[in-house]
């Protein structure tokens, strides 16, 4: 028996879905992959910072100062919490984006074992949305280093039958998506772990498509670095998390320059608080970080774990249903195994762009194109696909209409 | 339906059967490339006492796109350089329009059947990818627009 959700209740609290779409048609939003819908909570903390505790963190010796400080590590320690991390081992950055920028520029800069250096292998896989991927390429062009990668298999997964010759002893770092982005596959992550450490590699998990949708815990994953977006968990947009080893943070050089990173100062030279403060320079998106710790009670409130049922569920309905309809074709994996809530399909003939049109008269909105991961579309042949991403506040009623939409796209442009 | 004022029936013939469409085998050859969808064209012409000829594309791209180019092409191909400019800037300011303009006839022709891409601003790049490549070629052949 499915856990179920009440999606109806959850429904209520987020305001975007009292609005109707083009036609008077209601709101099926399906493209949390790219960005969440958010809670009223959400709103509400951050209104709340705002108009009782707004000063600068860290700074001020007012009591406002203190409340701004309180509440912004106090959501340090509530994501700290989220993945089993400690709050010293939590860097607030803008977006997951920046989080693995901020890596890459990180271990340019660094000395000691997670420098990287001329003939360094960095390793990611075909998988990966482009800020996984771009990062890593221009740091190998910066440094000399070589960018090696895991090949995808036409189902989704990476084909790890070659581990030993991609992942060396001149391995440094290797960063690999959770869970894909266009696919939703989930690569089996655990031997590519094992693997980079035992040649003494770091490995950075991008965490950003299975952080707000299921249940992530550092320790037990035995990673080394995880990067996700607050806007994809609910929480608002100008928030990202890196999270890293404490032991490693400590180790590495800043990656922006500024206030509140600093020890000291002279006119000639500087030295760095301790992390995670030295990669926090400037006064920091608190009223963010506030948000995002309301999500994340938002998203505990309800249950990690029950989410992520609830949206196999989900997605298991809408797979029966696609493969039911002619012309339809599903990308990636065919099955509910080894997948998370994210669907891409082809329609025979039609451009994606063409079908979410369409499929927008609905009150659908999916997301068309090549989704950030242009070397995979390659890889599959394929221009692009669109693709449709449940969460906790669809249900099987947006699934119909989601099903509905897709035969009415397939048909719009067939009979005319 | 609100759909059809943007699929009217001209598009889609267009779509299914594209005129000029083949290998540019050009001198100058621009590819233009919209970053949003990976749609992309190559686009080559001859510029020939002050005409513009030998106009060929290829491409991929969604049906406003791949008829937009086919229109085009039929719209521009055997004009004075002159012409074909106006052409250019008619079209582009009805894209630009948020449909509040509804476009020369006379001047447009086909082309007015775009009119209701200007309602959708996530399709106006559709729509105009294969103008600015036309542009693009235009300049290169050393022709002033």
């Amino acid at each position: 028996m499915t856990s179920t959700l009440d999606v109806s209740a959850i429904k209520r609290d987020f305001p975007i879905f009292d609005q109707e779409m083009r036609g008077g048609k209601r709101l099926v939003f399906l493209d949390s992959g790219a960005t969440s819908q958010k809670p009223v909570q959400v709103m509400d903390a951050e209104r709340i910072f705002y108009s009782t505790n707004n000063a600068a963190v860290h700074r001020g010796s007012y009591l406002l100062a203190e409340r701004a400080s309180e509440a912004f590590e106090g959501a340090r320690a509530r994501v700290a919490q989220f993945i089993g991390a400690g709050s010293d081992e939590i860097v607030f950055t803008k977006s997951a984006t920046e989080s693995l920028n901020l890596l890459a520029a990180s271990f340019e800069r660094s000395s000691g074992s997670l420098a990287i250096k001329a003939g360094d292998e960095i390793v990611v896989s075909e998988l990966e949305h482009h800020a996984n991927l771009i990062p890593w390429q221009e740091l190998a062009k910066r440094t000399g280093a070589v960018l090696k990668w895991f090949e995808m298999n036409q189902d989704g997964s990476l084909d790890l039958s070659r581990i030993d010759q991609v992942i060396t002893s001149k391995c440094k770092v290797v960063a690999i998506t959770h869970q894909s982005n266009v696919l939703g596959s989930v690569p089996d992550i655990a031997p590519i772990i094992e693997a980079a450490h035992s040649v003494g590699a770091v490995f950075v998990l991008d965490g950003c498509q299975s952080t707000p949708h299921q249940p992530v815990d550092v320790k037990e994953l035995n990673v080394d670095f995880l990067v996700f977006s607050g806007h994809k968990a609910l929480g608002p947009t100008g928030i990202g998390v890196l999270w890293g080893r404490h032991d490693l943070l400590s180790e590495m050089e800043p990656f922006l320059y500024g206030g509140s990173m600093i020890e000291t100062v002279t006119m000639t030279d500087s030295t760095w608080a301790e992390a995670p403060k030295r990669f926090e320079a400037g006064v920091p998106n608190m009223a963010q970080a506030v948000g995002l710790a309301a999500a994340l009670d938002y998203l505990d409130g309800v249950g990690l774990e029950r989410i992520h049922e609830w949206e196999r569920h989900l997605t298991q309905y809408a797979l029966d249903g696609l493969h039911g309809i002619e012309g339809v074709k599903v990308v990636g994996p065919q099955g509910i195994e080894s997948r998370g809530g994210v669907i891409s399909f082809t329609i025979e003939g039609l451009h994606p762009h063409d079908i979410g049109q369409v499929m927008d008269q609905y009150g659908v909105a999916v997301r068309t194109g090549h989704h950030c991961a242009w070397p995979l579309m390659r890889k599959l042949g394929l221009t692009g696909t669109t693709r449709a991403s449940f969460y906790l506040y669809n249900d099987l009623g947006d699934v119909e209409v989601f099903l509905e939409s897709v035969t009415a796209a397939r048909d719009y442009f067939g009979k005319r | 339906m609100e759909l059809d004022s943007l699929y009217q029936a001209v598009i889609l013939d267009h779509y299914k059967q594209p005129h000029h469409k083949g290998l540019p085998v050009g001198e100058f050859q621009v590819r233009h490339i919209n970053p949003n969808c990976g749609d992309e064209i190559t686009l080559s012409l001859s510029i020939e006492d002050g005409k513009v000829t030998n106009l060929i594309w290829d491409g991929v791209g969604c049906s406003i796109s791949q008829a937009s180019a086919s229109i085009m092409s039929d719209l521009v191909d055997g004009k004075s350089i002159e012409s074909a400019g106006k052409v250019l800037q008619e079209f582009t300011e009805l894209m630009q329009s948020k449909g509040s303009k509804s476009g020369d006839e006379e001047i447009l022709e086909d082309a007015i059947a775009l009119a209701g891409v200007s309602k959708f601003p996530a399709r106006v790049k559709c729509a105009l990818l294969s103008w600015m490549a036309f542009k693009d070629a235009a300049i290169q052949n050393g022709a002033e627009l």
